[in-house]
């Protein structure tokens, strides 16, 4: 039996991580270690986690564009609140992923753009981060902090935990009821509606599973860098759409892949290192990542061309 | 009351009342000086969004991510070109404007060949872009040209340059949006593209003069900000994505595509100015300025979804 | 009245449905009544009131005369209580979530049979439906839908159907399943079909292939312009007498074809496709395109159309103008006033500089008003302050006033009175002597007997060139329905 379509698509994300990480791999041999690996990684898994969060959003058709002050705001919130008065801290965090629940059942029941309304929300998001830390600040919480820089034996914390999150994002995603019904919706929404579904309460999980991935990816970054800025992860909204797309996500129609999109995430986490290593200038970087972006899009689109081509056959 | 009828209207009486607000609070003393660094720092938002108007009137999934890194790539080479020569300036705007046009044209080439959505086009060559400005940029101290830098920073019977500037081009785009046939095949695409397609409108051919049109401007607008600010920085584009959106969609055109109004960007870039000096005057900080821009930003989306359903029925 | 009553209650019933939508009268007091352990031929050309009838039937449509009794109660009849009763539907367009698996869709379509370990339960549950109607089949029911070829996924969509998933399915109605699948599914399907009315449950079953039909149903309804014309038992019709019964009675044809272009003429256009006969135009010609709805007229269309109208610069002269059928979709501009809608299509000859001369346009839009008779008091006013008929003839007048040589129509005439369709009639005959050529898909049959040829598509292709005295009811009716004395025929 040849490959399905389905197969390549989920395979090419993986290539491309593979390949890249083939190339600094072979520039620079000694990267093929353990500390090597968890500097090349380093921040990948809030990138990891924010990509998982654009994900659910992008699942039922809509887009976050206030992803990036989102997790800056939760980053903000992590190193002050919750190393202060965890309680409080906690409450904050989730209240801000109701508020995500909240904007779902909005955007759903009054039709809106969700580009609009999440433009909106970035400000708002940024404008509460501001008020909670003015200047570069804070603390991460102590078990946070030992949380993100464990060593675990034989594979380094970065690669761990993004295959501990991609799995329980696919179990969510691939394996849950709520997960087909949120991806039914992005599929074909009147007739999960007409089986019966609430569309109303699919978007409003989907948004709250983002705004709870959204937070986590906060969360993380701070046991990171151990301190917050407002403007930490700005970069972060383009960066999770473009992790998806990576990942063999389509903007619409429902088609996504947990396990995609973090590969899509490591990748992009990866570009910058591995320019580095070929001594190109690191101002690159973003750059790199568009290129590969636009690479494994048109990767996709010839595969798609050959696939329609045997079918047609 | 014809005039509260036109989707315009709002963005200014709320720009009048803000003004009028922070006014107060100065019992006046400094009335001319706030109008005129509103008009300065508006034209910029004015020149972007006037772009960003044309893209958005295209249609639903129809917004050009790519105007921050146009703008600096823009403003860092033509301020490397001149070099701070008077004599360079025509070149200097001539490379930034090529550069806003080879932007648009790689937009579009990427929509069209790899049959992506524009979010995801605009996204990704906004990323080539970026790194090709901050590659170009690096170690970069140049100033504008004399002339230039004097000539973006003055005013002419006491109304800002760059103001008679923005407003210039708010002209042409009012003439090219109601007047010409290309602003009636704009906004046929935008309220159906196969209605627009089976009537005949070169589809192709219209979108692509609206990608470029918008990168353009964002050229343009990036070329006057280095001026201004004497030099061309980094992160000079980071805050236009959404000031782009945000005029379009606050001065009343509707972010389905379609249906867009010239008078209105003029309105809420004037009025997001003016929110910020207003809090300003009245002590309030940086984050509560955002949170109130955010909160304008979704009112007005959701104003103009409850005025949608009003009509709908008939 | 039905000649052989049975013993057993109805499982539902319509008595004396009546729908209209604005001028058009959908169902004209239809009643029927489905009983356990028959499958129910539901036939009729476009427009016949099939569609309605099953809406109604299903729930999703309620009459606005007439009652629905469903297991012998009149109460509350709509699309939960249809699930309820165990009514399934399989439509021509496709129910299914395209980006999720076979067993993922079982899930969605049957919402609350499952356990925790649904994804089990759905594999198997899945498996077992495509099991008992195509054994065989080959499909992984774990593979994404939109994976599948097309004649899968309607195997998918049918078998899901039938499932017995918590509460059985008593009542299926199956719009057109064969029309993607092979002669051999198909005969699979047919044969579930019998094995479950002879255990009690109930089919309705619409199709364009009679003799499917003929084989399967235990009874045939034949419909005509919302109401129903014949209702018997299966084995007394044959395929000619069902054509014929579908057929109006000896009617005499409006207007003569015209004469002297039956001749060789040179084409304007030729649009070769995949299959069966090229579709040729001539300068002066009305070209009319027949068959049921759906065997790819309008895709041909649209096919024309792409190749001339140009893509990236639009010339001053355009080469071909287009009316569209599904107006809603592509044919209004909703946000704009009427002139606007009728003058977009003629922009380049309007333009002075690249501006809009906007008395030109002024005028050129009162003209064509005057000519076609838009019925409203001012041009500035929204489109959609238009009835339907009048918003089709905007279209109308848009295409003739690009003053294209050939003029493409997708059936725009639907849902249009009958006063305007005269009007617009005359038009087009006045316009084709002047020299322009239309291309005409109706799905209404009469209005092909106003063309100078006619093409029959079945199936995605054109399958018979009628012309001049040829083109009939009858001829058109056999070639739009396929089996093996049509074929014959055509």
């Amino acid at each position: 039996m040849r490959p399905s379509s389905d197969l390549i698509r989920l395979a090419l994300p993986f290539v491309a991580l593979g390949a890249l990480l083939g190339g600094v791999f072979w520039l620079q041999p000694r990267a093929m270690s353990y500390t090597g690996l968890n500097l090349l990684f380093n921040l990948a898994v809030p990138i990891a986690l924010a990509t998982l969060a654009q994900m659910f959003i992008i699942a039922v058709n809509d887009l976050d564009l206030s992803m990036g002050a989102f997790v800056g705001f939760a980053a903000c919130v992590t190193a002050t609140f919750l190393n202060e008065t965890p309680w409080l801290g906690g409450l904050i965090l989730l209240a801000s992923v109701a508020v995500y629940a909240a904007l779902g059942v909005v955007i759903h029941l009054r039709r809106l753009p969700a580009i609009v309304v999440t433009l909106g929300m970035s400000f708002v998001w940024l404008g509460l981060a501001v008020m909670i830390l003015p200047a570069p600040g804070g603390a991460a919480p102590g078990w946070l902090r030992t949380l993100m820089t464990v060593r675990p034996p034989g594979i380094p914390m970065a690669l761990a935990a993004s295959l501990l999150i991609a799995l329980a994002a696919h179990l969510v995603v691939a394996r849950s009821a709520l997960g087909v019904v949120i991806r039914g919706v992005g599929g074909n929404e009147r007739s999960v509606a007409r089986a019966g579904w609430s569309v109303l309460h699919a978007r409003a999980a989907a948004y709250a599973l983002a705004g709870l991935f959204g937070v986590l990816s906060g969360m993380a970054l701070v046991g990171l860098t151990t301190s917050a800025d407002a403007n930490i992860a700005l970069r972060y909204t383009l960066l999770s759409i473009a992790g998806v797309i990576l990942g063999g996500g389509e903007f619409v129609g429902g088609r996504v892949s947990a396990v995609g999109a973090v590969a899509g995430a490591l990748t992009l986490a990866l570009a910058g290192s591995f320019l580095s290593f070929l001594r190109l200038s690191p101002d690159w970087q973003i750059g790199a990542q568009g290129a590969i972006l636009i690479l494994v899009l048109a990767l996709r689109l010839g595969l798609d061309a050959i696939e329609q081509r045997r079918a047609r056959a | 009351m014809t005039v509260l009828r036109k989707p315009w209207a709002w963005a200014w009486i709320a720009t009048i009342v803000v003004y009028a607000i922070t006014i107060a609070a100065t019992a006046g003393a400094s009335a001319a000086g706030l109008a005129q660094a509103a008009f300065t720092f508006a034209a910029f938002g004015v020149i972007v969004g006037l772009g960003q108007m044309f893209v958005i009137t295209l249609g639903p999934g129809n917004v050009d991510l790519s105007i921050p890194a146009t703008m600096t790539l823009a403003g860092t080479l033509s301020l490397k070109l001149m070099n701070g020569a008077d004599a360079m300036v025509l070149p200097g705007l001539t490379l930034a404007l090529a550069i806003g046009t080879g932007v648009g044209l790689l937009n579009y080439g990427l929509i069209k060949v790899l049959r992506i959505p524009p979010i995801i086009a605009t996204l990704a060559l906004s990323f080539i872009v970026q790194s090709a400005a901050i590659w170009t940029n690096r170690g970069l101290r140049i100033k504008p040209p004399e002339s230039l830098a004097a000539f973006s920073t003055g005013t002419l019977l006491g109304i800002p340059n760059l103001a008679i500037i923005a407003g210039l081009l708010t002209v042409v785009a009012w003439v090219l949006l109601e007047r010409s046939i290309w602003g009636r095949r704009v906004t046929a695409i935008g309220q159906s593209l196969p209605a627009a397609r089976r009537a005949g409108v070169a589809v192709d051919g219209v979108r692509l003069s609206a990608y470029v049109l918008c990168a353009m401007l964002a050229g343009l607008c990036g070329f006057l900000l280095a001026c201004f600010s004497g030099g061309a920085a980094l992160n000079m584009g980071a805050e236009y994505l959404l000031i782009s959106i945000a005029v379009v969609v606050i001065g009343g055109s509707s972010v389905a595509g379609g249906n867009s109004n010239v008078p209105g960007i003029w309105g809420a870039a004037l009025f997001l100015f003016l929110v910020v000096s207003m809090l300003n005057t009245y002590g309030f900080g940086a984050g509560p300025r955002m949170i109130l821009t955010g909160i304008i930003i979704i009112a007005v989306i959701l104003a103009a979804s409850l005025r949608g359903r009003g009509t709908e029925g008939g | 009245m039905i000649p052989h009553m049975r013993d057993m209650s109805p499982l539902l019933s319509v008595s004396d449905a009546r729908l209209r939508f604005g001028e058009v009268t959908a169902l004209d007091g239809v009643s029927l009544a489905l009983h356990p352990g028959e499958c129910l031929g539901l036939v009729g050309h476009n427009g016949a009131g099939k569609s309605t009838l099953v809406n109604v039937l299903n729930g999703s449509l309620s009459p606005h005369a007439g009652r629905v009794i469903a297991d012998g109660h009149a109460g509350r009849w709509d699309v939960t209580t249809a699930r309820a009763l165990g009514l399934r539907c399989v439509f021509q367009e496709l129910s299914l979530c395209p980006n999720l698996t076979v067993a993922e869709n079982a899930r969605i379509l049957h919402r609350g049979h499952f356990g925790p370990r649904w994804r089990a339960e759905a594999r198997r549950l899945a498996r077992e439906a495509l099991d008992a109607v195509f054994p065989g089949h080959g499909i992984d029911v774990q593979a994404q839908v939109a994976s599948l070829a097309l004649a899968q996924r309607q195997m998918v969509e049918i078998a899901l159907a039938f499932a017995e998933a918590g509460r059985p399915a008593r009542l299926v109605i199956l719009d057109e399943p064969t029309s993607s699948l092979d002669a051999g599914v198909a005969g699979q399907l047919l044969a579930h079909i019998r094995r479950f009315v002879a255990g009690g449950g109930t089919v309705v079953l619409i199709s364009h292939i009679l003799s499917e039909v003929l084989a399967t149903a235990t009874r045939i309804v034949v419909m005509k312009d919302g109401r129903v014309v014949a209702d018997r038992p299966a084995d007394s019709f044959t395929q000619a007498g069902l054509v014929a019964a579908m057929g109006s009675t000896a009617r005499e044809r409006r207007r003569p074809g015209r004469n002297g272009l039956s001749g060789p003429v040179t084409p304007l256009v030729v649009q070769e496709m995949a299959r069966g006969l090229p579709v040729r135009v001539a300068a002066g010609e009305v070209v009319g395109l027949s068959g049921l709805a759906g065997h790819g007229q309008t895709e041909m269309l649209r096919a024309l159309h792409d190749r001339l109208a140009p893509g990236w610069i639009a010339g001053r002269r355009p080469k071909v103008a287009y009316v569209a059928g599904d107006r809603r979709h592509d044919g209004i501009l909703p946000l704009w006033s009427i002139r606007r809608n009728l003058t977009i299509s003629a922009l380049a000859s309007l333009a002075r500089r690249g501006l809009v001369d906007e008395r030109a346009e002024a005028a050129i839009a009162e003209h064509w008003r005057a000519r076609i008779g838009i019925r409203s008091p001012d041009l500035g006013l929204p489109i959609l302050s238009l009835s339907g008929g009048n918003q089709q003839k905007v279209l109308f007048a848009r295409a003739l006033l690009a003053e294209a040589p050939l003029v493409l129509m997708d059936d725009p005439l639907r849902g249009v009175d009958v006063g305007t369709k005269q009007e617009i009639y005359d038009i087009i005959r006045a316009e084709a002597a002047a020299g322009r050529a239309f291309v005409w898909y109706s799905t209404e049959i009469e209005e092909m007997e106003l063309c100078d040829r006619v093409y029959v598509f079945r199936e995605g292709a054109a399958v018979a060139e009628l012309t001049g005295d040829r083109i009939s009811e009858a001829a058109i009716l056999a070639a739009s329905f396929a089996g093996p004395d049509t074929e014959a025929a055509a």
